[in-house]
């Protein structure tokens, strides 16, 4: 083939496929990609240091900001880390609640997310509209419960704010009926969808040996055939005592990722539903009557992990014996699974970029922090 | 899953690894205050080792023992102390909890080998840690910062920079 001069282009930081404020430095053959360099920090705020002049309560709000899909998640995990710090009990029904809202959030993130990810492929809106009007249903369920649609600041030391507003349960039953009916359409309208065929077969492939050691989380991982789940890895709060499985995929490429995304619906409403089934029996109330929410945690640092919908979250905290943390670091999802984003595109063609970078699914607020 | 505890892998380091492992000592936080009880000394269960045999030991973790996923790299500023706290944590892709490595290094001359030659997961870690509290992490393919502006001065994360002010902003008008 005729060697062509190469080009730089920027991708970025103004484009509609960036997901956010994200800029690509594209070295280019013609239209392959012979190499690529992601550009951080549109949307730093040094999250960290303001965190770490906050009070721990005053932090709980703001990890919402993070990642502002699932500000559920992101409440859990910083919940947890501090209550291991210092040494706060969740009651029963508490971490029940706690689990429902978590697996709700990673079924409205992944509908979002291969919503956009369809609108990356040129297929406008309508895939979108789908999984925004599921989500829609979900953050009615969220406001009812919580008061707020996104921001949902909900989780406190010990339990979460409030009890789940009386007419929850049922319309969440109503959500789970309706449910399976919309994954199906959603997995019909795509798996059998020339476009989607010939844009995500055998695209960005990411090999397991690679994943593992570019330390990968989620469904990324996942979809590369490494079936390793925190939940299921380490399990946290309640995750023991539901029946769940872990979705994998074969290759590794864009439409392993899709399709793992797709499981893991299906598999959040299985959890879903165990949890309606055993919430009436579950122990004590909301929150623990003795958490004091304004801590003041002994000299220690703590660690949690969850698996939030985009992949490992983790909150490292360091007391120093005062109300505010002395260190406080995020260890988020969407910016370790980018570190693979050279690796993934080198060799594909500059449209295919998109779509790979909008399977690995991110945030910029929580990239950036 | 049975997996080593911190005082196992603390005995299998000595072992194999002489001289990586180092003798954690008590650290105090911040100054003593003027009024009330001072708070307790920072100490850790977790594995100190040497700096320069890092790469040796989180190498013996995957090759030997298994923990093949580096989770996370998180700094610590002690600044009453004088050093900087690195902490890595391993885990098993089988599962299970982490083994976490530490390490210490003086504020003064903070350099650590880096993992990225063989463990190309550490890239943005410690380019973030390099970019927030200026580590120098000797072997690096591409030590360049990953939020700041290239030309930005001092170290965000440090405790010791200035939270107020605006040094940074139009300093060239």
């Amino acid at each position: 083939m005729l060697k062509t001069e190469e080009l730089q282009i920027n991708i970025g930081p103004q484009h509609p496929s960036t997901h956010g404020v994200f800029r690509m430095v594209v070295t280019l053959d013609g239209e392959t990609v012979i190499d690529l360099k992601p550009v951080f920090g549109y949307l730093h705020r040094n999250h960290e240091q303001i965190a770490e002049q906050n009070s721990y309560l005053q932090n709980m709000p703001y990890t919402d900001r993070l990642d502002y899909f699932n500000s559920m998640a992101n409440n859990h995990a910083y919940a947890m880390a501090v209550e291991r710090l210092a040494g706060i009990a969740v009651p029963e029904r508490a971490e029940y609640i706690r689990v429902l809202m978590v697996e709700l959030t990673r079924i409205l993130n992944h509908a979002g997310a291969l919503g956009f990810l369809l609108n990356d492929m040129g297929m406008w809106q309508t895939q979108l509209a789908f999984g925004m009007r599921e989500r829609e249903k979900i953050l009615d369920l969220f406001e009812a419960a919580s008061g707020a649609r996104l921001m949902c600041n909900y989780f406190r030391f010990g339990g979460v704010a409030r009890d789940l507003p009386p007419d929850f349960v049922p319309h969440l039953r109503e959500l789970l009926v309706a449910m399976p009916a919309f994954v199906d359409e959603l997995e019909r309208l795509l798996r059998e969808n020339e476009i989607l065929i010939q844009r995500s077969e055998g695209i960005g492939i990411l090999p397991k040996e690679l994943a593992l050691a570019y330390s990968v989380t989620g469904p990324v991982l996942r979809g590369s055939g490494v079936p390793y789940d925190v939940r299921k890895a380490e399990p946290y709060s309640v995750y023991d005592r539901f029946d769940f499985d872990v979705p994998v995929g074969s290759v590794g490429d864009v439409y392993d990722r899709f399709l793992v995304r797709i499981e893991e619906m299906r598999q959040s409403r299985r959890i879903i539903e165990q949890i309606i089934e055993q919430l009436p029996d579950a122990q004590g109330g909301h929150i623990n009557p003795k958490a004091r929410q304004n801590v003041r945690p002994p000299v220690a640092d703590s660690y949690a992990r969850i698996e939030s919908p985009k992949g490992e979250l983790g909150f490292y905290l360091v007391s120093d014996g005062s109300t505010r943390p002395y260190r406080y670091k995020v260890r988020a999802p969407s910016f370790i699974n980018l570190t693979p984003l050279g690796d993934m595109c080198r060799g594909y063609k500059v449209a295919d970029v998109v779509v790979i970078l909008g399977s690995i699914d991110i945030v910029m607020g929580e990239v950036d922090r | 899953m049975a997996r080593l505890s911190p005082a196992e892998l603390r005995e299998r380091l000595e072992r194999d690894l002489p001289g990586a492992v180092v003798e954690t000592t008590p650290l105090q936080i911040s100054p003593p205050p003027a009024h009330g009880p001072p708070p307790g000394p920072y100490s850790t269960d977790d594995t100190l080792v040497a700096p320069d045999l890092l790469v040796e030991a989180a190498c013996y973790l995957r090759d030997q023992l298994g923990y093949a996923f580096l989770s996370d790299l998180a700094v610590v500023d002690f600044l009453h102390a004088g050093l900087f706290e690195l902490m890595y944590r391993f885990y098993h892709v089988d599962g299970g909890p982490a083994l976490v490595l530490k390490l210490r290094v003086p504020r003064a001359d903070p350099r650590v080998p880096s993992l990225t030659p063989r463990w190309p997961g550490a890239n943005f870690h410690e380019r973030e840690a390099l970019d927030l509290f200026g580590i120098i992490f000797d072997g690096h393919p591409y030590p360049k910062r990953i939020y700041m502006w290239d030309e930005f001065e001092g170290w965000p994360m440090r405790k010791d920079f200035p939270r107020q002010g605006d040094k940074y902003i139009g300093e060239d008008e």
